[in-house]
């Protein structure tokens, strides 16, 4: 039988090497997500600004985004593709634009999403953050446009 | 109570009990919204709703994690606590800070404001003053905690308590850091939540249950401590890369779909190691506390995490299945399993261990405790049950089939409908727990009924 000191010099050794593998990992995921999966050159302004917009409304309390935040509305990760957006970026962008100032429905029974009462402006940054998402390389997920 | 300042303890449990009410009314309308989807849409939409449910989730489980800390480091240090009017300090200020987000929540003030405004990431949408002052609020309880244990004697459950403590606060640094890259954004965040819940919470939670262990069975010191740190150096080999199954369809490279296969899979084996252990010191143990309401706590607490973090959690943690099943009401099903099976019922294990201790008196209001673990456990077990069945049919209609995100809602109807009564249970059991706790009996059991050995 191993002894207590034993179990605890284990159990302090072995996790200080797991978390150096891990923050190893880590700064190579970072250098990876910074130069490969996303598109650097197109991050720009409007993209961090259309990120502040999508934060400041918490949207990650309804929505998800690459399969996270709550569950209650759609996936917007892939919002722009399914949208259009492959073949007609202008399109889906004004269709974005369009739902996001039509709502809230009000329909009875139908889940109801806020208006935000965005400027022109942030709509359209709004639009550009989701169209920069769409663009990640996410292992082919979702398995298909409904997201 | 062997040391006055222990005393600090019932304050925090008193807050956490009111935010646990706060958090399962919350949960309520959540679930109501989700069957009458206009209900209070212009007021309090769904994602403030939710805010003020999970949010009120942490903070009272961290309040509770305090609270059990100040109880157990005197007795374990055998000293009084390096100051009581510091724990008090830190609990009004906690308070502040989320009476300060609730209110920021609700009525949307300080929109886009970078101090005051909300954060609109999962979990962590405190204004930034909230979260600056919830890390003034740690220095404080780990100077006093850790100058307490110092000063002290050091066992292996101050060790491991400690340590899960100071990984808290450490990791909670990383909230601050919000990249204008999605994907950096999220990688980060993880750091906070899945080495928290999958990490350093368990430490805590560990330690709490050794702690409660030692007491409730007299099970010999050397023995439970060494079970302790094979308990938490399973959880941190396993959990710390297991990080990697969040890791899969962010923007991150390919290889963590196998490492986070592999190592979140063997998550699951720290928590079958606490089931082995509680079950073994309750069966071994000579000693016949009259706490029976915490022991059947303590029990739960390993048997309902390990079904809720281990099994639901495996479930769909291999890439292959999570590719289908990512972001899907399987892991709502998965998240409200493990958080009650794990960090809330560890918490009312605790609150019902020390207690009748920081009242002085006799185990009280038993039976209605038990009820209430029955009451809370099976309506828990039945909302995960139909949110598993809801994300089943929804990751075979959505994710297989490629029907739209709404019209595959709709036809779940039935199984919101069975959450929502899940939840009504739930609250009802919630409650009468707070009752139980809180509104002792009047008449005193005569002390010398009981062996005064037994009741330590």
């Amino acid at each position: 039988m191993y002894t207590k000191s034993a179990a605890r010099n284990i159990f302090y050794g072995g996790s200080l090497f797991f978390l150096l593998i891990f923050f190893g990992l880590t700064a190579h995921t970072h250098y990876y997500a910074v130069n490969v999966s996303t598109n650097k050159e197109t991050l720009n302004e409007a993209v961090a600004h259309g990120k502040k917009i999508w934060e400041d409304k918490a949207c990650v309390n309804c929505h998800t985004i690459l399969g996270e935040g709550a569950y209650f509305a759609p996936e917007l990760g892939n919002v722009f593709v399914r949208f259009g957006g492959k073949d007609d970026p202008e399109g889906a962008r004004e269709a974005i634009k369009d739902w996001m100032k039509a709502q809230p429905s009000g329909v009875e029974g139908r889940r109801q999403m806020p208006q935000f009462n965005l400027s022109e402006k942030e709509l359209d940054d709004l639009a550009e953050f989701l169209q920069w998402v769409s663009t990640i390389d996410t292992n082919n997920w979702p398995p298909n446009d409904a997201g | 109570m062997k040391y006055q300042s222990q005393k600090v303890a019932m304050a925090y449990f008193a807050v956490a009990m009111a935010l646990f009410a706060i958090q399962v009314l919350g949960g309520l309308v959540a679930g109501y919204i989700y069957i009458a989807p206009n209900f209070l849409s212009d007021l309090a939409p769904f994602n403030v709703v939710r805010m003020v449910h999970t949010n009120a989730l942490i903070v009272w489980l961290l309040l509770g994690f305090f609270g059990a800390a100040y109880y157990l480091i005197p007795e374990e240090a055998e000293r009084e606590l390096y100051s009581p009017m510091i724990g008090y300090l830190q609990l009004i200020l906690l308070v502040v800070g989320t009476l300060g987000a609730v209110i920021t929540y609700v009525f949307n003030l300080f929109e886009g404001n970078f101090f005051l405004g909300l954060q609109g990431r999962e979990f962590l949408e405190q204004p930034l003053w909230v979260k600056l002052g919830i890390i003034v609020a740690a220095l404080m309880f780990l100077f006093n905690i850790s100058m307490t244990v110092l000063k002290g004697r050091k066992t292996a459950i101050t060790n491991v308590l400690l340590l899960g403590l100071w990984g808290i606060a450490i990791f909670f640094l990383f909230s601050l850091y919000v990249p204008d890259n999605l994907v950096l954004d999220k990688i980060y965040w993880w750091y906070v939540v899945h080495l928290w819940v999958e990490g350093v919470w368990e430490l805590v939670m560990a330690a709490i249950l050794a702690f409660m262990l030692l007491k409730l069975t007299g099970v010999d010191r050397e023995i439970v401590e060494k079970w302790v740190y094979v308990i938490v150096a399973l959880a941190l080999f396993s959990g710390v890369l297991g990080t990697g199954h969040h890791y899969y369809w962010i923007g991150t490279p390919k290889y963590w779909t196998w490492i986070g296969s592999i190592f979140s899979a063997l998550e699951v084996v720290p928590f079958f190691a606490m089931v082995v252990f509680s079950f073994t010191m309750v069966w071994k143990g000579g000693r016949d506390h009259p706490n029976k309401a915490a022991i059947l706590w303590a029990l739960g607490a390993s048997v309902m995490s390990f079904f809720g973090a281990g099994v639901w959690g495996f479930m769909h943690t291999l890439a292959s299945v999570n590719y289908y099943s990512h972001g899907t009401q399987v892991t709502a099903a998965h998240g409200h399993l493990a958080f009650f099976g794990a960090y809330v019922s560890i918490n009312l294990a605790i609150i019902t261990y020390a207690m009748p201790h920081l009242l002085k008196r006799e185990p009280y209001n038993q039976v209605l405790n038990m009820i209430s673990f029955w009451i809370m456990n099976s309506a828990m077990a039945f909302m995960t049950f139909v949110l598993t069945f809801a994300g089943a049919i929804q990751t075979h209609l959505q994710r297989v089939n490629g029907d739209y995100f709404m019209d595959v809602q709709d036809q779940l109807g039935l199984f919101y409908m069975m959450r929502f009564g899940a939840g009504a249970v739930f609250v009802v059991g919630a409650l009468l727990f707070i009752y139980a706790t809180f509104v002792p009996r009047k008449e005193l059991m005569s002390a010398s009924s009981r062996s005064p050995a037994a009741a330590e």
